[in-house]
């Protein structure tokens, strides 16, 4: 349990969502017959009193640093101020986490009242609170830190996407005010860098188990290092000698090793039954294109943009409730198709709705859920393209808000 | 409802809101009455047997359709329970019943038929001797829900199973016994009412929210997982991860697995989807085989047990051996893991002819069934080779070896009756990576997350729910669902808090009846005797000191004394009557 707990604090800094060090760092907390923390800390006192009030195992403590804090402060600000849930539309809240209750005093009480129905719980406390004060999310576990991690992770990730896409159709409605505004602004630069330049990726086809295997632990992990997907999220595959080589379900994309499950494609083995939640789009993808490699992750601004949608469309849409399942409309960034579909199989999931959009494109962004690239031979061009998307989403996004501020102003 | 069958007399209880929200129903209900006679052999007049749904029954909340049954088991002399589904516990609340608590013995054999709030005594003299399939047929219930017991349990074997509307049953812990020993034959129910939901729409919300975790599942929506393949799905992953029990749990693999696997049944035998009423991942598998009756082809721990524990290679032979189970009524994991100890004892390899002959010795009590129907430690014992049974606590291993799997290690030891998978069901982080995986070779943190599992998985049976569900959604989920239909406030971990006093419960009957941490333990050879190695998969022995330690952390964590026995000052926290009969 030791090393878990300091394990998931250090990948929530090296994930770029809390300090390294400080008091600021998060707290990781595990028990079993007895408990243990990564680090000391103040809060411990009231962290151990929410340990003792609920079955768990495991309770991650964070404090996200910028762009979340902001971004979280402003979002439970506004949350505090109505219902006390936040409530994103994306896929992974939408699926997992459902909404995400916000409190505003740092007690057990509270925190255990909130965490006794939902996996996480967002504290904001204004500043001029002297025990405790500032933003910070908490997130429970019963199995392992690693479903604390998972979560905190996923409430930074939700947020950040909120927040966005929020503001663009608040500007497009023309009910931006100064506080998001500023909020923008102050973000600009640490969220519009440049592009990064292309990583050097094993050049396939590959021909061997071992350089395959490689070949996706790589493409994996450089996924998460340009900031590509959340280290938890997405799923990468590769189809040699009909076997389709791909991660397993909860697997990181940036620990791949072990973790990849061999799919024989005619059917004779079940073997794969913990492969990716994506398989049958995966399987269906590759019959489809001849593909060799497929990537899929979650980057930001190309989630963002994919719910993006004309408010007065919108707002006459039947199905405005239903975007994520039943949007009507042929959709598109550029040339980048996007689709309706949820995870996994059913008549609404993108094993159906995914495919299809490939007949035309060697990439498609799934509705509020991430972008699947295709690569003929290797994971280069998989790896060029989901890069490329999501940098071209981001100034698409940036150019739209820029039109919409000078036409407001 | 009560029904007494000595007096045929019936009397109708209705608990107040507290018993509801303490025990809440299944599981949890029947093992409140079990404690009133804990002590009692399970054939003693006055030993009840429980039959409860949850509050969850006959409402769209997805896999409800089921209930528990509970008594003392025959086999282990433990709490004995099973979860059942099929159409009867949707049945029974439509007729108007939580549940039904049958005590008594009938002097004869003796069906109980229930419509609505009527409740019908027939004689069943006539059906004693039947098969569960000649059962149906005789009695051709229709869209009623029909529990029947077969030879075995009339002849006293002592693992004995009730057979659920034809392709269902309540398997373990020897049930059929329990029904024998009063002479009841069957249990048939029609209802025409609807359970009550306070929020509509809040249920329908909770629905759609557990439906989008189901779709987001491999293993139960996925290209390979249940929905499509049944739950034989499990056996190729398990063989991969060097862990399928073979040759008596001698060693972890069988080479001749991928020949056995769930592709090649429905190759063979192009079966059909079914499943329990109000379940949309639909499990079971049905097969029409020309000439014969729709049969259920073997769940993964009978296609598992059938072949590589006893040494076998046709699956024809294991749908023969299952259809035969089911027939006589007898719980497949205990026959087989029976007849694997013989076979390690005696060294006979098993024909076809043998196989079937011996699961009809068993089941009719003659020959060497005699010994056999006891179940495999007590045939071990009396073949003076006690260490051939594995068995925890009297009660036969399940299909997943320990020594690939540590939680599983110590979720058998520690099961309350003993030998079984399903207490703390450990394989869903262990192999499944459901909520997230854990080293499945560590007991690092495995004492805490085992008690809240038992915890888990006895509100789950109390709800009354299926398991599978929950590798897929939560009990953040189904709170909703419950909070929907009862219109009483909770949330998941309250529902856990319930199941805590469930689970110690049913410990602190099982120390009325002697068992402490001398019972909580497993057979030596996992302790000895490494595993089979293979695809980068070392499989050693497990570790008896870590394995100790861990189950000391279990019993501080559980509440505990050190040799496993319930502590009454717990017991009061719980809201639990203390020992005392």
């Amino acid at each position: 349990m030791e090393a878990l707990v300091k394990k998931y604090a250090n990948k929530l800094f090296s994930a770029g969502l809390a300090e390294g060090t400080g008091p600021l760092s998060p707290i990781v907390g595990g028990l079993d017959d007895t408990l243990v923390w990564n680090r000391t800390g103040p809060e411990i006192k009231v962290l151990e009193q929410v340990f003792q009030n609920l079955n768990i195992n495991s309770l991650v403590f964070l404090r996200p640093k910028a762009p979340y804090e902001p971004i979280i402060r402003y979002l439970a600000q506004k949350a505090l101020d109505t219902h006390g849930l936040i409530e994103p539309k994306d896929c992974e809240t939408r699926t997992f986490l459902h909404d995400l209750p916000v409190i505003g005093r740092f007690s057990a009480d509270k925190i255990v009242a909130a965490l006794k129905k939902r996996k996480s719980v967002i504290i904001a406390v204004p500043a001029d609170e002297p025990e405790f004060s500032g933003i910070a999310v908490i997130a429970h576990g019963t199995v392992s830190p690693e479903q604390g991690f998972v979560v905190a992770s996923s409430v930074c990730f939700a947020c950040f996407v909120k927040f966005f896409a929020d503001y663009l159709e608040d500007l497009q409605l023309g009910r931006a005010n100064k506080e998001s505004n500023d909020l923008f602004d102050g973000l600009l630069p640490d969220i519009f860098l440049g592009q990064p330049g292309l990583p050097d990726l094993a050049k396939g086809p590959f021909s061997t188990e071992e350089q395959l295997y490689a070949a996706i632990v790589q493409a994996g992990r450089k996924t998460v290092e340009y900031g590509l997907v959340d280290s938890y999220f997405g799923n990468i595959s590769y189809c040699h000698n009909h076997i389709l080589y791909i991660s397993q379900t909860g697997s990181s994309l940036d620990e791949l090793e072990g973790c990849i499950d061999p799919v024989r494609l005619d059917g004779s083995s079940s073997a794969a039954l913990t492969a990716s939640s994506e398989l049958t789009a995966h399987i269906q993808t590759i019959a489809q294109t001849g593909c060799r490699a497929i990537l899929h992750g979650h980057p930001k601004f190309s989630v963002i943009l994919s719910m993006a949608c004309d408010p007065a469309e919108k707002a006459a849409c039947r199905h405005r409730d239903h975007c994520h399942t039943r949007c009507p409309q042929k959709r598109a960034i550029g040339r980048v198709p996007i689709v309706p579909g949820e995870v996994g199989t059913g008549p609404t999931g993108l094993c159906n709705t995914l495919p299809p959009a490939f007949g035309t494109s060697n990439h498609a962004i799934v509705y509020g859920h991430g972008v699947f690239t295709l690569g003929m031979n290797d994971f280069s061009q998989a790896f060029a393209t989901l890069l490329e998307v999501e940098t071209a989403c981001r100034k698409t996004y940036c150019d739209k808000v820029r039109q919409l501020r000078s036409h407001l102003s | 409802m009560h029904i007494n069958l000595t007096t045929r007399n019936l009397c109708v209880e209705t608990p107040d809101r507290d018993f509801y929200g303490k025990y809440m129903g299944g599981k949890g209900m029947g093992g409140y009455y079990l404690r009133q006679c804990a002590a009692l052999s399970f054939d003693h007049p006055d030993m009840v047997v429980c039959l409860f749904t949850g509050p969850l029954v006959a409402t769209i909340a997805p896999t409800s359709g089921r209930a528990h049954l509970v008594s003392k088991s025959p086999l282990t002399g433990l709490v004995g329970d099973a979860s059942l589904g099929g159409r009867l516990p949707t049945q029974l609340k439509r007729a108007g019943w939580d549940g039904m608590v049958i005590t008594g013995k009938s002097p004869y054999p003796i069906g109980i038929e229930i419509a609505d709030h009527q409740v019908n005594f027939s004689r069943a003299d006539h059906l004693w001797g039947m098969d569960t399939q000649q059962v149906h047929e005789h009695l051709a219930p229709g869209k009623a829900g029909l529990a029947s017991i077969g030879p075995a349990a009339e002849n006293g074997v002592r693992f004995a199973s009730v057979t659920v509307d034809l392709h269902h049953a309540a398997g373990r812990s020897g049930l059929g016994l329990c029904f024998a020993a009063k002479h009841l034959k069957y249990l048939m129910v029609k209802g025409q009412g609807h359970t009550r939901v306070k929020d509509a729409n809040g249920l329908k919300a909770a629905r759609e929210e557990i439906f989008r975790l189901t779709a987001a599942s491999p293993a139960l929506m996925g290209q390979y997982g249940f929905s499509r393949l049944g739950t034989g799905a499990v056996y190729d992953l398990i063989d991969s991860r060097r862990m399928m029990p073979t040759d008596n749990f001698k060693s972890t693999w069988f080479k001749h697995a991928p020949r056995l696997n769930a592709a090649a049944y429905s190759k063979a035998y192009a079966p059909e989807k079914y499943g329990c009423r109000g379940c949309h991942i639909l499990c079971k598998r049905i097969a029409r085989p020309k000439g014969l009756h729709p049969m259920a082809l073997p769940e993964y721990e009978t296609m598992s047990h059938f072949t590589a524990l006893i040494g076998s290679r046709d699956i024809k032979w294991v749908v023969a051996a299952n259809d035969r189970c089911r027939r006589y009524g007898m719980d497949t994991i205990t026959a087989a893991a029976t007849l694997a100890c013989r076979r390690e004892i005696t060294g006979k390899n098993f024909t076809r002819q043998s196989l079937l002959s011996l699961l009809d010795d068993m089941a009719l009590n003659r020959g060497e069934g005699k010994e056999l129907n006891k179940g495999a430690l007590a045939y071990a014992r009396s073949m003076g080779h006690p260490e051939s049974a594995m068995a925890v606590k009297a009660m036969e291993l399940p299909a997943y070896d320990p020594r690939g799997a540590y939680g599983m290690a110590l979720g058998y030891a520690l099961s309350t009756r003993g030998g079984c998978h399903l207490r703390a069901y450990p394989i869903s982080h262990e192999i499944f990576r459901k909520p997230v995986a854990t080293d499945r070779f560590s007991f690092s943190g495995k004492a805490r997350i085992i008690k809240i599992a038992e915890d888990f998985n006895a509100v789950v049976d109390s709800l009354t729910a299926c398991k599978f569900i929950f590798f897929a959604a939560g009990l953040e989920e189904y709170a909703k669902a419950y909070t929907a239909v009862t219109g009483e406030k909770s949330s998941a971990q309250d529902l856990i808090s319930i199941g805590e006093r469930i689970y110690y419960n049913e410990r602190i009957i099982n120390s009325l009846n002697g068992f402490d941490a001398r019972d909580d333990d497993l057979p030596r050879r996992f302790f000895n005797e490494p595993g089979t190695c293979g695809n980068q998969i070392q499989v050693a022995p497990i570790d008896r000191g870590q394995f100790l330690t861990a189950r000391e952390k279990y019993y501080r964590i559980r509440g505990l004394d050190s040799s496993g026995n319930p502590l009454e000052e717990k017991a009061n926290a719980l809201g639990l009557e203390w020992k005392r009969l």
